[in-house]
């Protein structure tokens, strides 16, 4: 008897416990506004992303085509996997000494693993972040980028 | 000639004479057919179109997203887009497959649920044959579909789909019997066989109000083992994506998968229309019994919308079920016919026989 | 001719077939490859080939300075990130016998701490989708999104953070943290019910996984199966409580440890370990104490020459590290003990017998992460 008792007893939970599953989705499917989908080519005027999110390094000019590289390269020591070059030239100084600047900053996207280390490590915060995240190319060529723009010279207060 | 959305009896007898009267009787009777098989091959593409997308939107919403909505307005042309996607792929050819019953197998899916179709009363007098033994028939015809599942796992030389082809073969002929014994039921209560005289008898109420208790029971009963006998979740052990990758159809690219695709929704389609015209009226408006107003009102809804209303209802809940429960494993599915639908089943019938006799229906 | 005498004699006999799951497979979660011995639809035996993503993440840490190995151990065992970091940072600490600012080793808990919540809950959608239920994966992934954010607002990125480093955080958190991480667990102890309607109660998903796959104490602990895995088998072996770090000696939680070590049991232990991260979150969340975000360090750390060892709770079981230096400013050697990689070895030994869909569900209960296997 307790036998056939556990049969219609399983039964009921069962059936039970179906339901309550089916409770939730049919739930969802009655309150369309819960939709957390974000639709992502539309809404992209005002799409924002937080401010520290890391989408690439850059390199902040200011309105003299002027930023504050010095070409040390420590940020080239610092990348764990080689996404940055640097490459230094000598100009001579009006004192009649040669000095090293900066000549082509040069940083692979396609490498970057995003660490930050580079950005740390910087000793006069030449670079940030940058919040573009539609790096999408059909050239991998293209996510080799040179930083310091051309003609870009270096911001006369900054001391090495 | 007065025809109308309510009965199509009248415009079939019209062209069936404007034919018989124009044409001799060997081509009237080509001609006939021929129309009747592109109506029906219009439709098997278009409802089969048209549930792809609803599926998709049905377990987007349910899963929180908001599914298709690229192509076409709310992406209703998405389906069609991926029809030309389908027709568009090369169709791979498997290595040490067998050839001929490899592209065999897809064709007598789709011809098995294509038959099916035929005896179907969309509404009064619009169904392209109407056997005295209909239901018989749909459940024969319905059941040739696993042949054709058979042969494409076993041909394609995989064992993957050797696999889902034989856990298909287990299924479909145990819960067979059941989708059988839960038509019996209604057929008890019915006296008939025939889908036409099945659904005038439901004039004065459905089935499944008439029959009360029984017909319920019966009616759960089918729910549960035509999803499982089209091969939908939570049942869809032969596909079983998170175990076999693709089950029986894992070798198929292109139109040929595309068909198994179709017959699957198709399938579904037929049988929510079988649950919707046995249990639930067919095309019969509601009727209540005595109350001749009421039913009166109920009658300026064309049949056609109190079909397709029915059927999508019951497809939607077959969707609900599939997007809610995680699948089941091989032996549970046969403990389930086994050891609870079939007996349960085979009370009810006892059940519905003595209602019957007893006049305890309504 | 030739094929006949080719074929494997023993096999044809016990009428035993082989079939390779992954490396390209739903079930398997990434590129592990299983080659199964199927007698009909019973698994008898199986065996993992690893490898598919090895990178020599531990090699390459040779040549790296320390700060720099944290952006390696990220991809190990990506979903705990946060929590593999921290073994690092902390065995530099340790090593160099630096003091870290208290605020640290609370925002670090924190932050492991929803790392956790954030790796069950991927892991609740991949096991839904394992047992067939693919509604599950979207509800995880909606609520998974909200630590994202939470993460994605202090550090800049979803999943791959190098947010901590020797001797602190890479910045301070972001001033809205609290408030959010707030707002999540009030919005997540709505959610989880979900959870439990759609799952957990489920009579399919219950008959499924009840008495399938059993570990046995014994066994897990001579396979080393540790985390959730390993307690459900009553295996007390949560790190957090034995040899506590970070702040967790000044919380209260429980270890939960169940006593079948069944799938279902193993499904359960992570449904509650989530509840119990939120609980130590929200001991901590208020009183984050003031101060610096990280200890002054020297420009170069080299680590004087020794060995050192550093373990941690992460979201799948105990990872510990091990470090050989040579007083340089890379390690000598560098050695993961990765909790997946242990966790892998149990699944022929609990999966034999069982059907195929019994082997999806144990392995998607196991919970693995392929790159840290193979590291
Ligand atoms: S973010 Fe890291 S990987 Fe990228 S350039 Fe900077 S240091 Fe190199
Ligand atoms: S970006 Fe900074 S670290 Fe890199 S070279 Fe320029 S000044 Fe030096």
């Amino acid at each position: 008897m307790n036998s056939f008792f556990k049969y219609f007893t399983d039964i009921f939970y069962a059936v039970k416990s179906l339901l309550t599953g089916m409770k939730v989705t049919g739930r969802y499917f009655f309150s369309p506004w819960e939709i957390v989908t974000q639709q992502y080519p539309e809404n992209r005027k005002t799409l924002k992303m937080y401010d520290r999110f890391k989408g690439e390094v850059i390199m902040p000019h200011n309105e003299h085509n002027e930023h504050r590289c010095t070409g040390c390269g420590i940020c080239e020591t610092a990348c764990p996997n080689g996404s940055i070059e640097i490459l230094q030239a000598k100009i001579d100084m009006p004192d009649g000494k040669k000095k090293r600047i900066i000549d082509k900053h040069i940083y692979h996207l396609d490498m970057c693993t995003f660490c930050g280390l580079c950005i740390k490590s910087c000793p006069s915060e030449a670079i940030v972040w940058g919040q573009e995240f539609e790096h999408a190319v059909f050239d991998r060529s293209k996510l080799t980028k040179i930083l310091n723009k051309p003609g870009s010279s270096i911001i006369k207060d900054i001391v090495e | 000639m007065n025809f109308s959305i309510y009965d199509f009896t009248s415009f079939n007898q019209w062209i069936d004479k404007f034919l018989f009267d124009n044409l001799p009787a060997f081509w009237a009777i080509v001609v006939e057919m021929t129309i009747i098989g592109l109506v029906v091959l219009l439709f098997y593409a278009l409802v089969g179109l048209f549930l792809v997308y609803a599926e998709r939107k049905v377990c987007a919403f349910m899963q929180n997203r908001v599914g298709p909505n690229r192509v076409g307005p709310y992406g209703f042309f998405q389906t069609i887009a991926d029809l030309f996607k389908l027709l568009m792929k090369e169709l791979v050819y498997i290595k040490n497959a067998d050839r001929l019953l490899f592209n065999i197998a897809p064709f007598i899916v789709i011809i098995a649920s294509f038959m099916a179709i035929a005896a179907i009363p969309f509404a009064k007098g619009l169904h392209a044959i109407d056997f005295d033994i209909g239901i018989l028939y749909v459940i024969a015809v319905s059941s040739l579909g696993v042949v054709g599942i058979l042969l494409a796992g076993w041909s394609s030389n995989n064992k993957y789909s050797l696999i889902g082809a034989m856990r298909s073969g287990a299924q479909i002929v145990s819960y067979e019997l059941s989708v059988g014994l839960s038509l019996i039921t209604i057929i008890i209560l019915a006296g008939t066989m025939q889908f036409s005289a099945i659904v005038e008898g439901q004039a004065n109420g459905w089935f499944i109000f008439k029959g009360h208790i029984p017909a319920f029971i019966a009616f759960i009963v089918f729910l549960i083992s035509s999803t499982a006998e089209t091969n939908r979740g939570p049942f869809d052990l032969a596909e079983a994506e998170s175990e076999l990758t693709a089950g029986f159809h894992t070798e198929y690219s292109g139109i040929k998968f595309a068909f198994f695709f179709l017959a699957e929704y198709m399938n579904m389609f037929i049988v929510a229309s079988i649950a919707a015209t046995v249990f639930w009226g067919g095309w019969m408006p509601f009727h209540v019994g005595g109350w001749a107003g009421f039913n009166h009102i109920m009658d300026f809804i064309p049949p056609l919308v109190w079909y397709f209303g029915k059927t999508f209802f019951i497809i939607w809940i077959m969707m609900w079920i599939k997007w809610t429960f995680p699948r089941l494993r091989i032996d549970q599915l046969l403990t389930l016919e086994w050891k609870y639908l079939l007996p349960i089943n085979l009370v009810n019938i006892l059940i519905m026989a003595f209602i019957v006799l007893m006049g305890w229906h309504f | 001719m030739k094929e006949i005498i080719n074929l494997p004699v023993k096999n044809v006999e016990e009428e035993e077939y082989h079939i390779n799951m992954g490396p390209q497979h739903p079930s398997t979660h990434g590129v592990l490859r299983l080659v199964v011995s199927l007698q009909g639809e019973i698994v008898k035996s199986l065996k993992p080939h690893c490898g598919y993503i090895h990178r020599g993440i531990e090699k390459m840490c040779e040549k790296d300075t320390y700060p720099q190995i944290i952006h390696l151990t990220d991809r190990m065992d990506y979903l705990s990130a946060h929590i593999n970091n921290h073994a690092v940072c902390m065995l530099v600490e340790k090593a160099l016998e630096v003091e870290v600012p208290e605020r640290v080793t609370y925002i670090r808990t924190i932050i492991d701490e929803l790392n956790r919540i954030a790796s069950h809950q991927l892991w609740w959608c991949s096991f839904g989708m394992d047992m067939g239920g693919l509604t599950c994966f979207f509800y995880g992934l909606r609520d998974r999104e909200k630590i994202l954010d939470i993460f994605e607002e202090s550090f800049g990125s979803r999943l791959l953070h190098s947010y901590y480093t020797p001797g602190g955080l890479m910045m301070d958190i972001h001033p809205d943290f609290q408030k959010n991480v707030k707002a999540f667990i009030k919005y997540f102890r709505k959610k989880i019910k979900d959870y439990d309607d759609l799952l957990t109660g489920n009579i399919i998903m219950q008959l499924r996984t009840k008495g399938v796959g059993i570990l046995t104490k014994e066994d897990a602990i001579s396979y080393g199966v540790t985390g959730p895995s390993g307690r459900a088998s009553g295996f007390a072996c949560d790190v957090r409580k034995h040899h506590p770090y970070g702040v967790y000696d000044k919380t209260e939680f429980k270890e939960i440890l169940g006593t079948k070590g069944d799938t279902f049991e193993r499904y359960m232990m992570r449904m509650h370990e989530m509840l119990e991260s939120m609980k130590i979150i929200e001991q901590l969340i208020d009183n984050i104490p003031a101060g610096d975000y990280k200890a002054k360090m020297k420009a170069v750390i080299k680590l004087p020459a020794g060995e050192y060892f550093q373990r941690v709770e992460a979201a799948r079981g105990e990872l510990g590290v091990y470090v050989v230096s040579d007083g340089n400013k890379s390690p000598y050697r560098m050695k993961f003990r990765s909790p997946n990689f242990s966790n892998l070895s149990v699944l022929d030994h609990i999966s034999r017998g069982c059907k195929i869909a019994d082997l999806v569900a144990i392995g998607g209960s196991l919970d693995y992460v392929i790159p840290d296997i193979d590291r």
